[in-house]
């Protein structure tokens, strides 16, 4: 499944300057793997040394937050939007 | 890690600050890993996402200092990152809000020395005045064009209200069903009004993408949250100033991002290391509604994460399911000893009658959450009555009438005259 991945300004350093990019992948996890792949280190910064999402980064697919899902193991499907944004925002 | 890792964001657009543009503030501070950068329009830390702070070099401040400054949040200038000419700038002049002494709500719930810091008397009846022109000053002196946030509706008055005064073309985004007095106090300032389909959380989402694509936008809550924030220490700073230079033993406050808790806990801290009041104890209190409770349910569960929810609750300016500095509150009540609570939609509207009837202050849902806990609070024995205490109300019930509507009108409706007066035995 390709899927679009929307990069948050912080990691726009792993891409090129590229705020969206494209990936491979049936789970959130797979496309994360995909996504370090095609641009190292990338994933170290979204998830933490157990593979969780890192506390401070919200990612979803579409228009759902993936903690209200099925986390990291998420369905994206073909030509799903997966968003990275930093969690530190509002109120 | 073999990239660099950098906030790539050039600010200002001239690419140079201007002296003393930030006070006495001379850079951000990771509150996660203390990681520092230089000042600029940046939120998240740039090695571990966790949220940005103002580090600052505080000079010696005294009392008079600050009792000579203006009867605002400027009077505490040296103390937040604005300029030294911040007073004489195009602002709304928020703060110094009244902290009333509160004896027959105290009579009511057996408390014994009882305040309200009652912030609906701000300028656009909240306490988000007090947020907003401190990043107002950091939009300016950082050069942006665009003045914006995300609300739940206070936040979206002041923005769109300040923006006026300033100048500065302002964009508010809110979720398309929030009450229609805040949409009206936003609307009638002029700038442009984007009702979103979802939930604050949907729309904060929304802010936070808009903030990464477009270049002079300062969304207040989101990419100068640092400075924002700073802020909310003034309701700290002001407590302790206007009961006579001291801490409070005991502090109640509201939670929606958690932001304002954990400031007004920063606020005494400054205060005490500056030496402007001894070093007292203190407990903090957090306040929730029982439909949008995510760090009452933490602190409760023993947790230190977070776990968000999809809000429901009339109080919708608490009304945020995700909250940025929800770990951070559960960290300062801890600390201090104090406690979380959340009460239901009905004990909001209690709580907002109970103050109005008592005190002669009319809260919104917030402030109605905020007296509602509190009650629970000494109900439970989570709280001591016997403790110096000062409950938030943090805006104006007129913003919420529909919370109110059903449960207060006219006690007779009568034709004039003496006679049908007579009739109601009211007299």
């Amino acid at each position: 499944m390709s899927v679009s991945v929307r990069i948050p300004t912080i990691l726009r350093t792993y891409t090129n300057g590229e705020s969206q990019v494209s990936a491979e992948g049936e789970t959130l996890s797979e496309v994360i793997e995909n996504l370090d792949a095609s641009y190292p280190g990338i994933k170290g910064r979204i998830l933490d040394e157990q593979g969780a999402i890192r506390r401070f980064v919200n990612v979803y697919v579409g228009n759902d937050d993936v903690r209200f899902i099925d986390g990291v193991q998420t369905q994206t499907a073909e030509g799903a939007q997966v968003s990275v944004i930093p969690a530190v925002a509002g109120g | 890690m073999s990239t660099p890792v950098v906030n790539t964001v050039k600010t200002p657009a001239s690419g140079t600050l201007r002296e003393g543009a930030f006070g006495n503030a001379t850079h951000l501070v990771c509150r996660e890993c203390s990681a520092t950068q230089s000042l600029g329009a940046f939120y998240a830390c740039a090695e571990c996402f966790g949220p940005l702070e103002i580090g600052y070099q505080f000079p010696a401040v005294t009392r008079e200092q600050i009792e000579a400054g203006p009867k605002n949040i400027w009077r505490y200038q040296p103390l937040l990152p604005v300029p030294t000419d911040i007073a004489s700038s195009p602002n709304m002049e928020p703060g110094f809000t009244r902290l009333l002494k509160a004896d027959n709500l105290g009579a009511a719930l057996g408390i014994k020395n009882l305040w309200v810091k009652d912030d609906s008397g701000n300028p656009t009846h909240s306490f988000k005045d007090r947020v907003v022109a401190v990043a107002l000053s950091a939009a300016r002196e950082l050069e942006m064009k665009v003045f914006a946030c995300p609300s739940t509706g206070n936040l979206a008055n002041a923005v769109a209200a300040a923006g006026a005064r300033a100048g500065m073309k302002t964009v508010v985004f809110i979720p398309h069903d929030l009450e229609r007095a805040k949409v009206l106090t936003t609307a009638v300032y002029g700038g442009t009004l984007i009702a979103v389909k979802g939930n604050y959380d949907d729309v904060n989402r929304l802010a936070s993408e808009i903030a990464g694509e477009e270049e002079g936008w300062a969304f207040v809550n989101v990419n100068v949250r640092p400075y924002y924030a700073e802020g909310s220490k003034t309701l700290g700073y002001e407590v302790a100033e206007q009961l006579g230079w001291r801490l409070p033993q005991q502090v109640v406050i509201p939670v929606a991002s958690g932001s304002q808790l954990t400031k007004v806990d920063k606020g005494f801290a400054e205060f005490v290391k500056l030496g402007l009041v001894e070093d007292t104890p203190y407990k903090i209190f957090g306040a929730q509604a029982n439909g949008c409770s995510p760090v009452s349910a933490a602190f409760k569960d023993g947790q230190d994460v977070v776990r968000p929810v999809k809000p429901d609750t009339i109080a919708k300016s608490l009304a945020i399911g995700n909250p940025a500095d929800g770990p951070y509150v559960l960290d300062a009540v801890r600390r201090t000893g104090g406690a979380i609570e959340d009460v239901t939609d009905d004990e909001v509207r209690d709580g907002i009658q109970l103050l109005a009837r008592t005190e002669g202050v009319f809260a919104e849902t917030a402030g109605g959450v905020t007296v509602a806990v509190l009650k629970k609070l000494v109900e439970t024995g989570k709280l001591d009555p016997d403790q110096e205490t000062v409950v938030f109300n943090t805006g104006d019930g007129l913003k919420t009438l529909d919370a109110i509507a059903d449960r207060v009108g006219p006690a007779a409706t009568i034709d004039p005259s003496y006679a049908a007066f007579t009739a109601t035995g009211l007299a």
